[in-house]
């Protein structure tokens, strides 16, 4: 019993820096739209500015102030990133602020990097509350028991200013409809940057308010990420009660998975997320989104067609040069070009759910690694051919597509993204800690190619036939009257399920088909590393994934491929250089402010203005 | 007071309204009237720019406000009040009214929240009740009294008449009255030509985005053919 509270209280001191973090990123979505994927980048500034300040400042006041100024800071760089970054992005397409919101991540991992050093910083101790309270006996650290009685106070100063100042009621009345809001005489840029700021001087106050038990470090920013999304989805998109509540559910949870489930603490959380969300699949206290409810109606697109002469020419001659590869260009070109070719698989099958499908996928590296895994783990266990594993990683990745895809498609918008990321982190986390089978951190290794495709030249070929092979496989499927009913179920399920068209049917069918174009990438990988380790699974690499059909242009059908080649080339040319992130995140930026239909999209739009290529409207 | 100048709107490639010109003069109330689809709600949306007019002007007090963004439009003293209403359905009453207040405005009447509720009692009952509680007559007042709460110097009316019970559109026309009386300048959008008849001043017709006619009601009255023409099926 005594054990039991001490657990609990544990679990609910942890919640408090979860909560303020999450908040924020509710508050942000809420009013803003935006999926705020950096605001672990500001989490991590909060802990950074925070130890600075500690530094400096002496004393129990010195400490106290010290969190303060840290969210104060965080939260006027939230209002730089959010006036010179997101800004100009608001009126692109949905979501297309995600990429911005990513560069801002890069941007800022080098910026602390160069500031603050490689090393973890070891958090100082609160002055005054280094010892512990016994507790029915049980020892409990004295800050714990201050974030403990903190936390209800910090939300309730969020309560009051929501629910009972002018503020709060436009906050809450542009969550709803920010255009009428608008048109009631509220600048609603002053709403979002002002919301903006807010909500990361949230995540910087979680950030400095852990430093005593847990530091600062350089992986805190994605360490958080998933826990944030995970609390903010299980409490309700915008809901700050749901996210009090889930902060609190999560932690507490964990406490109890180190003590008697330690091996499999980071799969509890997920497989929570999934069981509340079958259950209410708005969060415990979330509403149910509707479509277009917040006045932002995307324009027509322009119907896809298929390619023109000069550009099927075009793509002929790069194929040409392709093939010549290996006859003029160096080793180290074929495997660069192994992998970037590879990459553009793996973002073309995202491209063609995301683009087609209107299915916004934050997970789709459980399907590319999955299939990395799943033939890595063929050959590992069951010993079989290395022909054999890679025909199972397709197989394996579309079935478990199929699944998870019969799962996520109950919900819509940014809850079916959020619930197709848990899975993957669920896939990871299950990686990840079942050391015995999948070799945990340290992956899989000596997976290599049969006898006949051993050598760079030839896996170059078969991975360049493979990768083209299926570009146009999905190409062609786009085309077909299946890519047609998934285009009318994206753009009006109701008109495609009166002409027939089982939407649901076909978006699932959809989801397994990637999933399985993402397996054939994930074999092809393993088999040209020779290893595969869990950060395949990562976040990260689902991002990637998402900046690429991003960049390249959600609209257009080259958009995958054309954004894999751009990032790959570009990350392969940067990542010689020590701030790499540093420039690649400017360039992101770069290219989301001045191309906000993509490169492919924009270079369209430019040929079309030049006259180069015809318009619909001409044709 | 408002000027409406030869403006073009686009849906996409849909050419919703052609080269479309009036004015409302000041402290007046003018009727726009045209079929289902003719063009009524855009036309308000493109004076208040939620629709971007391609070419043309809207002037309001002889400054053109197209291209300016909807919240600055509101705050110089044109008040919009959509068709579909819009309150915000998770706030109270009160709440919604909230978010309309503006600072007085020289030249307007000054509305508070107890005026608000004597032109309407219905609201003042409902006064903590959220959005989403409320009838759909309760609803249309509500939108009016929160475009109220800025202190408009001219209303844009969408259809208030549309789908609630007859003696809410009795009260309607009372209100609309008491603004005319307050000296505030009104265009409603309307379908219902007996409403539009017992409230306006003068009539716009417009038929697939373009003006058919633009006169006193009296003229109207007395061509019955135009009537038949553009309006009720
Ligand atoms: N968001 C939109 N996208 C595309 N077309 C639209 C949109 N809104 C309206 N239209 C079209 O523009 C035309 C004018 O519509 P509008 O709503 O302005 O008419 P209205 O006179 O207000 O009709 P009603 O009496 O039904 O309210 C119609 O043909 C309509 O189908
Ligand atoms: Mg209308």
């Amino acid at each position: 019993m005594e054990f039991f509270v001490a657990q609990i209280l544990t679990g609910l001191a942890n919640a408090s820096s979860l909560f303020l973090v999450a908040c924020g990123l509710s508050l942000i979505f809420g009013v803003t739209r935006i999926v705020n994927f950096a605001h672990g980048s500001l989490y991590m500034l909060g802990a950074y500015t925070g130890y600075t300040f500690m530094q400096v400042l002496p004393g129990a006041v010195g400490f106290w102030t010290a969190i303060l100024l840290a969210g104060l800071t965080v939260g006027l760089i939230g209002m730089l990133v959010e006036m010179l970054v997101l800004r100009p992005v608001y009126r692109a397409p949905e979501l297309f602020q995600l990429v911005a919101t990513f560069g801002v991540i890069l941007v800022v991992q080098d910026l602390t990097l160069m500031i603050w050093g490689p090393e973890d910083l070891l958090g100082p101790r609160a002055p005054g509350l280094r010892g512990v309270y016994r507790i029915m006996g049980e020892p409990i650290p004295k800050y714990d028991i201050v974030l403990l009685i903190l936390t209800p106070f910090v939300a309730l100063a969020l309560w009051y200013l929501i629910a009972r100042t002018r503020v709060g009621v436009l906050v809450r009345a542009a969550t709803q409809d920010r255009e009428m809001v608008g048109a009631l005489g509220v600048n609603q840029a002053w709403l979002f940057t002002g919301v903006f700021a807010l909500g990361s001087a949230l995540a910087g106050l979680g950030g400095a308010l852990q430093l005593p038990k847990g530091g600062a470090d350089l992986l805190m920013d994605f360490t958080i990420l998933a826990p944030i999304f995970v609390v903010v989805v299980i409490g309700g998109m915008g809901s700050l009660p749901g996210a009090y509540l889930a902060a609190i559910l999560i932690s507490v949870l964990n406490v109890f998975g180190v003590t008697y489930l330690p091996q499999s603490t980071l799969v509890l959380m997920y497989v929570v997320m999934v069981v509340v969300l079958m259950i209410r699949p708005y969060g415990l206290l979330g509403r149910e989104e509707v479509a277009g409810e917040h006045g932002q109606v995307g324009e027509p697109e322009t119907p896809i067609k298929p390619a023109s002469g000069p550009v099927r020419l075009m793509v002929i001659a790069g194929l040409a040069v392709l093939a010549l590869v290996p006859v003029f260009g160096s080793t180290f070109a074929q495997v660069l070009l192994t992998d970037i070719v590879i990459f553009c698989l793996f973002a073309a099958s995202l491209h063609f759910l995301l683009g087609l499908g209107g299915l916004v996928s934050f997970g789709h590296a459980a399907y590319y690694g999955g299939g990395a895994y799943i033939a890595a783990l063929m050959v590992k266990h069951a010993g079989s051919p290395m022909e054999a594993a890679f025909l199972l990683a397709p197989l394996g990745a579309g079935l478990a597509a199929l699944a998870i895809g019969w799962v996520c498609l109950r919900l819509t918008g940014v809850y079916f993204a959020m619930l197709t990321l848990a899975f993957a982190q669920l896939i990871w986390s299950l990686v990840f800690q079942w050391g015995e089978v999948t070799g945990g951190d340290d992956g899989i290794v000596n997976i290599w190619p049969a006898d006949w495709l051993n050598g760079t030249t030839i896996y170059y070929y078969f991975a360049l036939a493979l990768s083209v092979g299926g570009i146009i496989v999905l190409r062609h499927v786009a085309h077909s009257p299946f890519g047609y009913a998934l285009r009318a179920a994206r753009d009006s399920a109701r008109q495609a399920e009166a002409t027939g068209i089982d939407t649901r049917r076909v978006q699932l069918v959809a989801f397994g088909f990637a999933g399985m174009m993402g397996g054939v990438a994930g074999g092809l990988f393993v088999f040209s590393k020779g290893s595969v380790f869990p950060n395949e699974l990562e976040i990260v690499r689902s991002f990637d994934a998402l900046i690429v059909v991003f960049l390249g242009g959600v609209k257009t059908l080259a958009g995958g491929v054309a954004g894999g080649a751009f990032f790959k080339g570009i990350e392969d040319l940067l990542t010689r250089f020590e701030y790499w992130r540093l420039v690649m995140g400017l360039l992101i930026i770069f290219v989301v402010i001045v191309a906000p239909e993509g490169i492919v999209g924009s270079l369209r739009k430019a040929a079309s203005r030049l006259g180069i290529l015809k318009t619909a409207e001409q044709t | 007071m408002l000027e409406v100048e030869r403006i073009n709107s686009f849906y996409g490639k849909a050419h919703v309204l052609r080269d479309l010109s009036f004015s409302a003069p000041g402290g007046q109330v003018v009727a726009l009237l045209g079929r289902n689809g003719a063009g009524k709600t855009t036309t308000i949306k493109s004076i208040m720019q939620l629709v971007r007019p391609a070419s043309g002007t809207v002037r309001f007090d002889g400054t053109p406000i197209t291209g300016l963004p909807p919240h600055r439009i509101a705050k110089m003293g044109l008040g919009y009040v959509p068709e579909e209403r819009r309150i915000f359905t998770d706030l109270t009453v009160a709440e919604n009214l909230l978010v309309g207040r503006q600072p007085p405005r020289a030249g307007a009447p000054t509305w508070t929240e107890d005026m608000l509720f004597d032109l309407f009692p219905n609201l003042a009952e409902r006064r903590n009740n959220r959005g989403k509680a409320l009838s759909g007559g309760e609803q249309q007042m509500l939108t009016i009294a929160r475009t109220l709460m800025g202190n408009p110097s001219v209303v844009l009316l969408d259809e208030p008449s549309e789908g609630v019970a007859p003696v809410i559109v009795e009260q309607m026309a009372r209100v609309i009255q008491q603004l005319k009386s307050e000296g505030l300048t009104v265009l409603l959008s309307e379908q219902n030509l007996h409403f539009a008849q017992a409230v306006a001043d003068r009539a716009v017709i417009i038929e697939s985005g373009a003006q058919v006619y633009h006169g006193t009601l009296e003229d109207l009255k007395a061509h019955p053919e135009i009537r038949e023409a553009y309006l009720a099926a």
